[in-house]
């Protein structure tokens, strides 16, 4: 078994940060793009513990990290209201329903 | 020289705190009805217009008898009240306060004018009850009493020329009253233009004078300072509390009074510097020479213009006559009995500056005999009765000139105060004449008048007594003591040269007037009074040769178409011509006499004609000098000298005046009695070439247009066509330019400036169309913008370091 290494978990947070990215992008429902940001918040949850381990040394990166965790409950909670609250308006949980910042 | 002061010292002044109201109320008058009579007249009626007016006269009057009978209680060198209100301009060493004086000269006119004032007030409701603007006649004459009463109790100079020019004023409007009729609306300018002929000349004179009393505003190199230092030695002290004194101040201790010495306006400090003698500032004045003549001749020949306007002197009279366009009433009081004599009254008041040059003395004398006897002249050939009576004014006038001319400075204010009553009762008669014969004022439709109204003929006829000067009416006294004090003045000068022969050449001048007075003013009586009535008889012989019917000057137009219906008065609108009873058409009817308040009021005056007489008997009779010599002696302490002579002289003198009364009576009575004698038409076909040269005023009107009028005219054209031409050109230039400026710059602010600022704005609305498309509003657009912006900054980041 190869040496597990830094380089190793930074690839894993990039590519969990463009998966996430990319689907925030992409998706026009409005829970699949909550999800996207959910993975781009673990992403770099991954690079903060990563470069804890690695680099820093102590528990301030996997204590930052548990706050990341609530804070990412919170913001999911926030977030479902919102996308409710979308829906009630719109019928429809479309992101691209929701453009009356245009006018 | 310290100790050979005169006697005189300065005057003792008693400050009183009432002497404001005398010209206040009929200021309050004018005011109220200016501003109010005609809603008053129209919600009220006339009556109270009149009422107010005369209210004031005679509240007027009440002060000035009050302030008479504190001034008889004084003594004799006191009488001298004065009132200070308020300090009106102060600058360099020019000072003057708005303050009124009284003393015995100004008392006399005081009382003159405000108790004739009020009788005429009276008189007006009579003659003036037909007139629609009543209110506007009333406040007139208000305003002028107003003005009248400060020019004669002025404290100064100042006050006095503010009087001096609101006569002016109300003398204009007055005779312009009926302003709808041309000749009268240039009646009135042409009084005005003249009069300010003769201000000028009194302004000049005025300042001539200040200036010689010291007040030199700078002094330089190049220009010889008149200023002066008396030579007062050891009794001058600063003196500290007059400011306008700060410069060079000089004070000359005497008794123990302080006299100023230096420029000012006030006469009584002007009197006092003057008359004595400690002062030094008489004999400065009397030695000092300007451009070659000597000063006082100087100032007080030019203070004489100003009264030869105002009391319509040689040859600035012709306003006069011509001032008769306006109501009769008027005529009595501005023109005859009281603003006409603020000339006399002038040079009565500054009597100690005229004594200072015989060379003045003469010049008034002289202008005043001229015109005495050049009037007088006149008189003898007029058919209007004012008219006569307008030139009797002249020459009247005249002789009060002479009066004050030769030094008798009494004799002159004593002819002026007996002309006053007599000359407004037969002006206030000739007024009820033409009310009666329903506005004609031609002597020759009128005649037996005696009959229908015989309170004016008898008041008439004494106030022609008065003026012939027969000695049971006042007349005689005051005009036979100017003609002997005229033999007898030997201080005269005439044009720098003495003239001892000036003063009985003034008398045998006199004595011709006197004889020519007589028989116009008789003239005037018989044609009017005696005879049968001759109202629109016509009197076509007459008209046929009448010079006028070619002639035609515009003023005379009264006297030369008796049936043409242009009679100045009923042809003014307000006297319509059909619609009211006494309309010119009606000049068949009889002649009736006039109310109780006109008839009164010529009682009055008739009364006053004779009373007056009283104040004057002369000392040859009585043994001591009249009462009114006594009484104005305080106010004149000029110092002139006259010849004596035995009283057997004096006597014949007396009889020589009442000679020449009666001569001119006899011939007038010969002539016109009954209007029966063919002697006049005769005379008059036999000399008919002198007999138009008179009858046309020597042609001085005529004159004057060719002379005065005409050159003016031509030069306001010649100026008004550059002004036109070149100065008009000039300013169109001025603005042409400046629109051809504006023109340019509004290009340029048009095209660069908007242009720029319009750029601005179109160049950021075209940015805002443009990026307007990138803003979708929908989230995952800003998504990738950000994320497309982040991916730059790592770009950038790695690739520049």
């Amino acid at each position: 078994m190869a040496h597990v290494t830094l380089s190793h978990f930074l690839v894993v947070g990039g590519l969990l940060f463009a998966l996430g990215l990319f689907t925030v992008l992409t998706r026009r429902n409005a829970v699949a793009v909550l999800m996207g940001v959910e993975l781009l918040l673990n992403a770099a949850n991954v690079n903060l513990v990563a470069f804890n381990h690695y680099v820093v040394g102590g528990l301030a990166g996997q204590v930052f990290t548990l706050f990341v965790i609530v804070l990412a409950a919170a913001e999911a909670a926030v977030g479902l209201a919102i996308v409710l609250s979308i829906f009630h308006t719109f019928k429809t949980i479309d992101v691209r329903a929701a453009d009356l910042m245009r006018e | 020289m310290e100790h050979a002061l005169n006697e005189l010292g300065p005057i003792a002044v008693h400050k009183v705190s009432y002497l404001w109201l005398i010209p206040l109320f009929p200021a309050v008058g004018a005011f109220i009805n200016s501003l109010f009579g005609v809603r008053i007249q129209r919600a009220i009626g006339k009556q109270a217009v009149h009422v107010i007016a005369i209210a004031m006269m005679a509240l007027s009057f009440a002060v000035a008898a009050r302030a008479f009978l504190e001034m008889v209680s004084l003594a004799p060198d006191e009488r001298f009240l004065q009132q200070t209100l308020w300090n009106m301009v102060s600058a360099g060493r020019l000072s003057f306060d708005l303050a009124f004086a009284l003393d015995p000269l100004s008392m006399m006119m005081v009382l003159i004018i405000t108790f004739i004032g009020t009788l005429i007030h009276v008189f007006s409701i009579g003659y003036m009850a037909e007139e629609p603007s009543y209110w506007r006649f009333f406040a007139y004459l208000n305003l002028f009493v107003f003005a009248m009463l400060l020019l004669v109790m002025g404290d100064n100079f100042a006050v006095m020329f503010f009087g001096w020019e609101g006569v002016g004023l109300a003398s204009y409007l007055l005779i312009s009253f009926w302003y709808t009729d041309i000749e009268k609306a240039k009646a009135g300018m042409k009084a005005f233009v003249v009069n300010r002929f003769g201000d000028f000349g009194f302004i000049l004179g005025l300042f001539l004078l200040f200036w010689s009393l010291g007040g030199v505003w700078e002094q330089r190199a190049d220009v010889r300072s008149l200023s002066y230092q008396p030579e007062i030695g050891e009794r001058a002290v600063p003196e500290a509390r007059n400011p306008f004194l700060a410069v060079g101040p000089k004070v000359a201790e005497v008794h123990e009074h302080q006299v100023r010495i230096g420029p000012t306006l006030n006469f009584r400090e002007l009197r006092d510097q003057v008359v004595i003698e400690g002062t030094g500032v008489a004999e400065h004045l009397k030695h000092q020479v300007v451009w070659g003549f000597a000063l006082m001749a100087v100032v007080g020949i030019l203070m004489f213009v100003g009264a030869m306007g105002k009391s319509a002197q040689l040859p600035l009279y012709v306003w006069l006559p011509d001032a008769m366009a306006g109501p009769t009433p008027v005529s009595a009081l501005i023109h005859a009995a009281t603003m006409v004599t603020a000339g006399v009254y002038m040079v009565a008041r500054l009597s100690y500056l005229y004594a200072l040059s015989p060379t003045a003395m003469g010049w008034v004398a002289t202008i005043g005999i001229l015109t005495a006897f050049f009037a007088a002249t006149i008189g003898f050939f007029q058919y209007d009765i004012k008219k006569v009576l307008a030139y009797s004014t002249v020459s009247q006038l005249g002789f009060m000139f002479v009066g004050v001319g030769v030094g008798a400075y009494w004799a002159g204010s004593y002819h002026l105060l007996t002309h006053a009553f007599f000359k407004a009762c037969l002006f206030l008669g000739s007024g009820s004449v033409i009310l009666g014969c329903h506005h004609e004022q031609d002597m020759r439709q009128m005649g037996g008048l005696k009959k229908h109204m015989p309170v004016t003929a008898w008041t008439y006829l004494i106030a022609c007594w008065a003026i012939a000067g027969f000695p049971w009416a006042a007349g005689f006294y005051s005009k036979d003591e100017i003609l002997w004090k005229a033999f007898t003045a030997r201080d005269l000068a005439f044009l720098g040269h003495s003239a001892p022969w000036l003063g009985p050449a003034i008398f045998v001048l006199g004595i011709l007037a006197a004889t020519g007075t007589s028989f116009y003013m008789f003239r005037s009586y018989y044609m009017t009074f005696t005879g049968t009535y001759r109202g629109g008889a016509g009197h076509a012989e007459e008209h046929d040769e009448d010079p006028h019917s070619a002639h035609a000057a515009p003023h005379h137009v009264t006297a030369a178409h008796p049936h043409d219906n242009v009679d100045p008065i009923a042809g003014h609108g307000a006297h319509g011509k059909d619609d009211h009873g006494h309309g010119h058409g009606h000049h068949g009817a009889t002649p009736h006499e006039s109310p109780l308040s006109i008839t009164a009021v010529l009682a009055v005056l008739a009364a006053g004609s004779v009373l007056a007489g009283l104040l004057g008997i002369p000392a040859l009779w009585t043994g001591h000098e009249p009462l009114l010599e006594r009484w104005l002696a305080p106010s004149l302490p000029a110092e002139v000298h006259f010849e004596e002579f035995p009283h057997s002289t004096e006597l014949l003198f007396q009889c020589l005046g009442f000679a020449a009364a009666t001569i001119g009576w006899f011939f007038a009575r010969l002539l016109f009695k009954d209007g029966k004698s063919a002697v006049p038409a005769q005379l008059k076909k036999n000399f008919f070439g002198a007999w138009t040269v008179v009858y046309n005023k020597y042609y001085v009107d005529e004159a004057y247009h060719a002379v005065v009028v005409r050159p003016s005219l031509f030069l306001a054209r010649f100026l008004f066509w550059f002004d036109q031409h070149v100065l008009d050109w000039m300013v169109n230039f001025v603005g042409w330019l400046g629109r051809f400026v504006a023109n340019v710059d509004g290009a340029i602010d048009k095209y660069i400036v908007d242009g720029a600022v319009n750029a601005v704005a179109g160049l950021t609305g075209e940015a805002g169309r443009a990026l307007r498309r990138i803003e979708t509003g929908r989230i995952t657009t800003y998504l990738y913008g950000l994320t497309l912006g982040s991916l730059l900054v790592v770009l950038f980041n790695f690739l520049f370091r």
